[in-house]
């Protein structure tokens, strides 16, 4: 007994796998309610990200979670066409999605290629050409053990995921092997998220205690690097910690920090 | 004495290119028409009524990148590492346009009044380098009238100084 209803009036609810969302513009079964006049036309292309499918009706959801809409034309010029919508769930587990930046462990090279650890089902291949300034006969100096910043070349159910540390230009923008020292551990992918949002208090508040350099991966995997490993260690607890705290006792334990 | 039958070549061998090259423009193009019409019988179709492609307004995409407008993943705070504060500044402000535009008047190194008067003076001397001997020397005097006041001046640094011993 799936539910049906209309997309705009779920948004901030919960919705489970097995929902449809009916959209504005599409023509009911009944032909009762045929608003193409008004939606139709200046819609443009909507997007429906992670969480939902295309279905005859509408949209079908697919994971359980909060439904969340981006109005079309908000955010200035780097906005696509219409609105979004896509389903903010809560999950441990990576799976590859193209185009996605993420933190690799080299666990082998074989050959020509190296093969990482992505935190998903298989491991992802990288070709040593995939980085900036790779030629056949200048290759880069990676080890087994390594941690590489790429982004996913081709990551579907059906093959393979690939790697490379280079964008579409050629250059390397920020990506390839992180360097010495500094501190891996993992976050749940919402908590990857909300650090990663345009304007998040954490990091800023983060920001104005020391010096640091910080990787995040959309795989959950997050890299600090601090002056000294005191410090490193304490940017580490506050970020594992801070996906449970509310904004108050984050502060309360940042002031403290600051005092000390 | 017998007729001979002339060997009789094949249409492959007559449709290659060094046996058409005597042909004319006409007869060369009843057969590009033929070789066509070969083709397409040969083609295969599928009798079937053309389907309306159902538009599709609606993007199925898998990443959330698009979706929230993520920063960039590397991060660095205070100075840490330089290049990758100079990477933030450019990667984030690829989403944020606006910005950028705001920005987009630079900051001139010569400022317009200066650029003026040079140009005022550069025009002169360039000027000058155009004229005929004739107009030259008109302007030499009217400078020679103009400077009356340095001459005595100039005049005096010439003269050598005897060094005293």
């Amino acid at each position: 007994m799936a539910a049906m209803v209309a997309a705009e009036g779920s948004v901030g609810r919960v919705v489970l796998p097995g929902d449809v969302l009916l959209l504005p513009g599409h023509p009911e079964d009944d032909g009762e309610r045929l608003r193409l006049g008004t939606a139709a036309a200046p819609r443009g292309r909507l997007l429906c990200g992670p969480g939902l499918r295309r279905c005859a009706a509408g949209l079908l959801v697919t994971k359980c979670g909060l439904l969340r809409h981006r109005p079309a034309g908000g955010g200035g010029a780097a906005a696509a066409g219409g609105g979004a919508y896509w389903v903010d769930s809560q999950q441990k587990r990576y799976v590859p999605v193209k185009g996605d930046h993420v933190i690799g462990i080299v666990t082998a090279k074989a050959g020509d290629v190296f093969k990482l650890d992505v935190g998903g089902s298989e491991q992802a291949s990288l070709s040593y050409l995939a980085f900036e300034g790779a030629t056949k006969r200048n290759r880069p100096n990676v080890q087994v053990g390594d941690l590489i910043y790429g982004q996913f070349l081709v990551a579907n159910k059906d093959m393979e995921p690939e790697m490379v540390c280079i964008d579409s230009s050629g250059r390397s923008s920020g990506m390839g092997i992180i360097g010495q020292d500094g501190f891996l551990f993992k976050v749940s992918l919402g908590l990857i998220r909300k650090l990663l949002a345009p304007k998040c208090e954490i990091i800023q508040e983060l920001s104005q205690l020391y010096p640091f350099e910080l990787v995040l991966g959309m795989n959950g995997r997050i890299w600090v690097k601090a002056k000294t490993v005191q410090q490193t260690l304490i940017i580490v607890n506050i970020l594992e910690a801070c996906e449970y705290m509310t904004a108050e006792q984050r502060k309360q334990a940042l002031a403290k920090l600051s005092g000390n | 004495m017998a007729v001979e039958v002339k060997t009789k070549l094949s249409k492959n061998l007559l449709r290659m290119k060094f046996m058409q090259r005597g042909l004319d423009a006409q007869t060369k193009k009843q057969l590009e028409e033929e070789e066509k019409k070969i083709i397409s019988e040969e083609h295969w179709y599928l009798d079937l009524p053309d389907l309306k492609e159902k538009e599709s307004f609606i993007i199925e995409e898998r990443s959330f990148m698009p979706c929230e407008d993520l920063l960039y993943g590397r991060m660095s705070f205070k100075g840490f590492n330089p290049e990758i504060e100079k990477l933030m500044i450019q990667m984030n402000s690829k989403c944020k346009e606006e910005e950028i535009e705001v920005d987009d008047k630079m900051e001139a190194d010569v400022s317009d009044e200066e650029m003026a008067r040079r140009y005022e003076t550069l025009v002169g001397t360039i000027g000058k380098k155009f004229l005929r001997k004739r107009d030259q020397r008109v302007l030499q005097d009217e400078d020679e009238d103009g400077n009356s006041n340095t001459r005595p001046s100039k005049k005096a640094k010439k003269k050598f100084l005897k060094p005293q011993d």
